[in-house]
């Protein structure tokens, strides 16, 4: 009688799951995580505490990423960051400017991958910093803006509606599969 | 003898000719009666006159076969992507061999420590769970031969003017494995699924931490955790020591150094779906999500490169998939298109998987196009090139041998065999 109240308890505390497979995995909580955990999703969720401006994203611009993508976003040995020449045909270069579709997948892109040698070396203030730079070089924010978890998700891109799904029906419910 | 007969403009035969057996091949050669080789005094060579060599730990092919390799889009490793491609033209059968898969690293090879790897699962789920290489590989696992293709395989079939360049620089950014691992289901049993959850973010552990979102259903359908690739641990191309295996889906998605899954409600708009794989269309809009590797084909023998020395007898092979399915048909013209022969499929003929497609060929030594042309058993067909270039549109201009004008290009190919016997790819 004593067992059986146990296991119910055992059973109870750990769910169905626990006692249909193999069960390897280790529980792991936000904080275990919070390295790994630099997802921005568009709507903002995951964008973490800090702030920038073009004018303190400009020396780290210079210092850091010039080398690669020129001067001012002109472009170099990699993709130009700056201009947003018509996209006339399938083979016209994607822009920033004249493409992206949204202003977190820039902060979340410099985040993840950014500078090429040393990525996840640039605090998040300084990320923001380079955000804001390159929107404001592209004209898509105010020289003066500042970036922050408030405002840059609602950065509208040029571009924002452009995009069509190749096979809806293979898309989960939502707005991406109507438009 | 009416096996023998074309069946087909230009000297197709029919597919089933030696499956038969029986009569001699020589009768099918009306007017190019087979050369005996050269004779010749046989003489015994040195290898068989002496021990050979030590047998090595780890086999790798003769060093006669040193040209049989991938070709590299960025030998120095400069801070771009790397490519490398698969030699379609010099391999048969349906497996690709480890060393010869294709890759595409974004930023080099990560070199992960298998004891220090993790895989988090976490995001939309009830109970967030990490994993190690040894308890993932304490779980039921499956296999499955199944392809993957770079969503810009094939793509400088987007020029304008035909692109002077062999099966390997045109169509090598496509292989096939067997895969082994785990089920995505079975782990996220475990983990449990919250009911808002409706997309799943992949994330490497490579240096962009590359990342695409996948709609659940995907997840929960056929994906795997995948640890062995053609029986020995993935290569390191291919995410050693774990990727994420989407049978039929665009390549890219396939992420490699797998070590996060984010569980979403709406996806994620990476970097790589928003901008990278997004394909422009003639109306200025764009594809994204494009997801599946349509129903292709394309021939590697003959194919550019590979001259004929003599009229008379070749088999025509290639290479025919469907991320939709199973292939069903391919059929191969020698005229460019006026006149089609079935080809016969070399089993095993597996959903998602490469299939191996032959047909015997008597070339009459004049001119001949040759093209290949594939169905699946969901009711797609390959398109002409015509065809997707009317719907897609093409290239402003002549792109890089290399280059990728667009993606997701799988219309038929063509190869143009002049009376000298020498291979061009044009458009007809």
């Amino acid at each position: 009688m004593c067992t059986h109240k146990v296991l119910l308890a055992l059973a109870f505390a750990c769910g169905p799951a626990f006692a249909a497979g193999p069960n390897l995995g280790t529980p792991i909580s936000r904080a275990e995580l919070a390295a790994w955990d630099i997802f921005v999703l568009p709507d903002g969720t995951g964008l973490p505490r800090g702030s920038g401006t073009m004018a303190q994203g400009a020396p780290i611009y210079a210092q850091k990423c010039a080398h690669c993508h020129g001067e001012q976003g002109k472009g170099g040995i990699s993709a130009a960051l700056v201009g947003a020449p018509p996209i006339k045909s399938l083979d016209s270069p994607k822009t920033i400017a004249n493409f992206w579709p949204y202003s977190t997948t820039v902060f979340d892109f410099i985040r993840r991958a950014m500078p090429w040698q040393q990525p996840r070396s640039l605090t998040d203030d300084e990320v923001y910093a380079l955000t804001a730079y390159l929107l404001a070089l592209n004209k898509i924010i105010g020289e003066q803006d500042v970036m922050s978890a408030q405002t840059l998700p609602k950065v509208k891109m040029p571009n924002r509606d452009g995009f069509i799904p190749r096979f809806p029906e293979k898309m989960p419910p939502g707005p991406e599969r109507e438009m | 003898m009416d096996k023998y007969v074309p069946v087909a403009g230009n000297g197709l035969l029919d597919r089933r000719a030696f499956l038969r057996g029986g009569a001699a091949l020589a009768a099918a050669m009306t007017g190019y009666a087979i050369k005996p080789a050269a004779a010749e005094t046989l003489s015994d060579p040195e290898w068989s006159n002496e021990p050979g060599t030590l047998v090595p730990p780890y086999g790798v092919p003769s060093k006669y076969e040193k040209g049989v390799v991938r070709t590299l889009s960025n030998p120095n490793a400069e801070p771009r992507t790397q490519h490398a491609r698969t030699p379609h033209h010099r391999l048969q059968g349906m497996v690709t061999p480890n060393g010869l898969h294709f890759t595409i690293s974004h930023a080099g090879n990560a070199e992960v420590d298998p004891e220090r790897h993790r895989l988090a699962i976490h995001g939309l789920v009830k109970r967030p769970l990490v994993f190690t290489l040894d308890s993932l590989a304490r779980y039921p696992m499956v296999s499955r031969f199944t392809f993957v293709e770079c969503g810009g395989n094939s793509a400088p079939l987007f020029s304008p003017e035909p692109i002077q360049a062999n099966v390997q620089a045109l169509h090598g950014l496509a292989s096939c494995a067997e895969w082994t691992g785990v089920k995505l289901s079975t782990l996220l049993e475990e983990t449990g699924i919250d009911p808002k959850a409706k997309w799943v973010v992949a994330e490497g552990a490579d240096a962009p931490r590359l990342s695409r979102s996948v709609p659940l259903s995907k997840i929960l359908d056929d994906a795997m955790v995948a640890l062995y690739q053609n029986g020995e641990r993935v290569m390191p191309g291919q995410g050693y020591p774990m990727r994420l295996l989407l049978p039929g889906w665009e390549g890219n998605m396939n992420v490699k150094w797998l070590r996060r899954l984010q569980l979403t409600e709406v996806p994620g708009m990476t970097y790589y779906e928003s901008r990278t794989y997004s394909q422009i269309l003639p109306n200025g809009k764009a594809y994204r999500f494009y997801f599946i590797q349509e129903v292709k084909s394309f021939i590697t023998q003959p194919s550019v490169g590979l001259a004929m020395k003599a009229p008379g007898f070749y088999e025509i092979s290639g290479m025919a998939y469907s991320g939709n399915g199973r292939i069903t048909k391919v059929m191969v013209s020698a005229d460019g298109g006026k006149s089609w022969a079935e080809a016969a499929l070399q089993e095993p003929v597996l959903s998602k998987a490469f299939t191996r497609f032959r047909i015997p060929w008597q070339w009459n030594g004049g001119p001949a196009v040759l093209q290949s042309r594939a169905w699946d058993d969901q009711g797609n067909v390959q398109p002409t090139r015509d065809e997707i270039v009317a719907h897609r549109g093409v290239a402003a201009r002549v792109p890089p041998v290399l280059g990728f004008p667009s993606q997701h290009f799988n219309g038929i190919t063509s190869w143009a065999i002049d009376a000298k016997g020498e291979v061009r790819h044009v458009y007809a």
